[in-house]
């Protein structure tokens, strides 16, 4: 089977078309660009999705909705509790559930949590495209690890946590948790301090990263882009604002801002996104009330997933994933299973504008705005 | 290291007097065995979520280096074990089996993960390969949804324990005329083409469905849609509509 791409100046002698991926170090899994070149300079770059499509809502469509959890944990495997987050409001929003105050408190930090884990394994990955290979990812993995092992305590997995249920959390918090969320929250700022000496001011990352792959606000806009991306453009636009879902309004956080919309502001809003959500895992911990997990309504649902069927109607609810808005969208047609389940992919639609990023500037700069952009594959073709 | 049998037939207390005096002797099996398990390469190549625990196996805490095999390598021509970590969806099967065929010999397959065993839990999916053992030979399987870093050094262990068993007179790839190329499938109008490679795996023989392999399954069909508008008009102000 013979590909084409629909480049702009196709069969000009002087370009060149270049293939990246699927098997590529740097193209954060499976992703795949052709990329049409013009010397060193891009001059056409088409991505190649699908080759992780993994049919997440035709699943969804034939299983019964709490048992549709667990996938949501693959969708974004960097921080899989995020996502549970959003598949957790869209049922409630659905069967009309309320969320007892102590859940929502461990909710939020999880989710604060999970951001961070995913703010500095984006952060390493994209300084190992950059050419600094394995060294800063070692360091933030060492802290990863901390977190995950606090996860895994709390939730009984690593990686795919599986912990948020409709209407409440599986497993309560105990002092000790509280306690050793606590600690990870003292010593982290040291980490970042370490973290950002080496790099924040670092004259390579300076050089390499200020004033590439520039995204216009106007463009960002139109493009329905979100998260990190869209506000180290300017644009004050984060979810937990502006929904304010769950308890985010009793929170005191403040939403960083870009100024240039480059890759380095990119990486710079996300390293300190990460100080307020510690921010906010501290005010959380203060504040944490005792009382149930789990509302007493969810029982049903939880219990007889099969029995449940919600009135028919449709729900829309989002969240602000670390990577941008994740939304889930439910239909439901008055049985066990959903009518209609999709799934709104932060990274899918951040990726929209990768050509208009990188066109004009140099090979070696494609892959640094690609790492910037932070994707993952599960969620993009899902 | 009792990986290997001592085939050398010099008793132990020999063998302890010739090594007090600087005489090793072992057989080439072995030391040639022991050179090439302390030192395996894999491809790096993640495909899914279990790639992010072979990068945690690789990083300081997990520390795969301790098996000699930290080095990853981005070329399938400079690697000798192949760790699929991850679904492998019908687009990117044969792009797998590609990379696997330019891997020198002796070259080694490893799946981690439910996923690329069997389709793990997008089993029904129907872009999704129940298994990549279908087109290539696999030597270590790893089970898990993930499997935690801990058990893909277990796995490695296990693959040391296969190369060490393997002796250099009658490993396949030390025979004369020996070439292993494994047919890539194609995509097809449905699914993929051929739907497995008969020569590595061939469906077990109590699979009722033997007769009618590959053809597609419908689940869970449904035809109408929710009348949505016809739903919101008289809207049920009970919140409490769960049950």
């Amino acid at each position: 089977m013979k590909e084409t791409f629909n480049f702009k100046n196709a069969g000009n002698a002087e370009t060149l078309e270049i293939n990246f991926g699927p098997q590529h170090p740097s193209t954060h899994g499976v992703f795949r660009m052709v990329v049409q070149l013009n010397g060193e300079k891009i001059c056409g770059l088409k991505p190649v999705f699908g080759y992780l499509h993994r049919n997440h809502e035709q699943i969804a469509e034939n299983l019964p909705y709490a048992a549709m959890m667990p996938y949501t944990d693959r969708l974004d495997y960097v921080n899989a509790l995020a996502n549970n987050f959003g598949y957790a409001l869209a049922i409630e929003k659905l069967a009309g559930l309320e969320v007892p105050e102590r859940a929502e408190y461990i909710r939020v930090m999880m989710a604060e949590l999970a951001r961070v884990v995913n703010h500095i394994t984006v952060i390493g990955f994209m300084l190992n495209d950059l050419g600094a290979f394995f060294t800063p990812l070692l360091y933030a993995f060492r802290e990863r690890e901390r977190i995950l092992d606090l996860f895994e305590e709390i939730t009984g997995s690593r990686l795919m946590c599986n912990y948020l249920r409709p209407g409440g959390v599986k497993r309560d918090l105990t002092d000790a948790h509280l306690a050793a969320i606590r600690a990870i929250v003292t010593k982290f700022p040291a980490f970042l301090k370490e973290f950002e000496a080496l790099l924040t001011k670092n004259e390579i990352l300076c050089m390499r990263c200020q004033n590439i792959g520039i995204l216009p606000v106007d463009a960002a806009t139109n493009a329905g882009i979100t998260g990190p991306v869209l506000r180290a453009s300017g644009v004050n636009y984060d979810i937990r604002k502006v929904d304010a879902y769950s308890i985010y309004n009793r929170f005191d956080f403040k939403i960083p801002l870009g100024q240039k919309g480059d890759a380095y502001d990119r990486y710079y809003v996300r390293v300190l996104e990460i100080r307020e959500s510690l921010k906010i895992l501290e005010q959380a911990l203060a504040k944490i009330p005792q009382g149930d997990i789990v509302n007493k309504k969810a029982f049903p649902l939880l219990k007889m997933p099969r029995n449940f069927k919600p009135p028919v109607g449709e729900a829309y609810a989002r969240i602000e994933s670390p990577k941008g808005e994740l939304g889930y969208y439910l239909v439901s047609d008055g049985t066990p299973q959903p009518w209609r389940y999709h799934v709104r992919a932060p990274s899918l639609i951040n990726l929209t504008l990768l050509e208009e990023m990188c066109l004009g500037q140099k090979i070696a700069d494609a892959i640094i705005i690609l790492g910037s952009i932070d994707i993952v594959l599960g969620e993009t073709d899902r | 290291m009792g990986f290997t049998k001592n085939k050398a037939g010099v008793d132990t207390p020999l063998r302890t007097e010739l090594a007090k005096k600087g005489v090793v002797w072992t057989t080439l099996d072995f030391l040639y065995n022991w050179g090439r398990r302390s030192s395996i390469w894999p491809m790096q190549f993640g495909l899914a979520c279990c790639a992010f625990e072979m990068i945690a196996a690789a990083c300081a805490r997990y520390d795969i280096a301790r098996f000699g095999a930290e080095l990853f390598r981005a070329s399938p021509r400079q690697a000798d074990l192949m760790i699929i970590s991850g679904t492998v969806t019908k687009k990117m099967a044969p792009q797998v089996v590609r990379l696997y065929n330019q891997m020198p010999e002796p070259k080694y397959a490893l799946t981690m993960g439910a996923c690329a065993i069997s389709g793990g839990p997008f089993i029904d999916g129907y872009n999704v390969l129940r298994g990549i053992d279908r087109y290539i030979p696999v030597d270590v399987h790893l089970p898990g949804c993930p499997p935690r870093p801990e058990a893909l050094l277990h796995g490695l262990m296990e693959l040391q324990k296969k190369i060490a068993s393997q002796e250099i007179q009658k490993t396949a790839w030390y025979q004369k005329g020996l070439k292993r190329e494994f047919p890539i499938p194609e995509f097809g109008p449905n699914g993929l083409i051929p739907k497995f490679n008969p020569e590595v795996w061939q469906p077990s023989k109590e699979n009722p469905r033997r007769e009618h392999y590959g053809q597609t399954i419908l689940v869970g069909k449904k035809l109408k849609a929710p009348d949505l508008e016809l739903a919101a008009a008289p809207q049920p102000a009970a919140p409490g509509a769960a049950a």
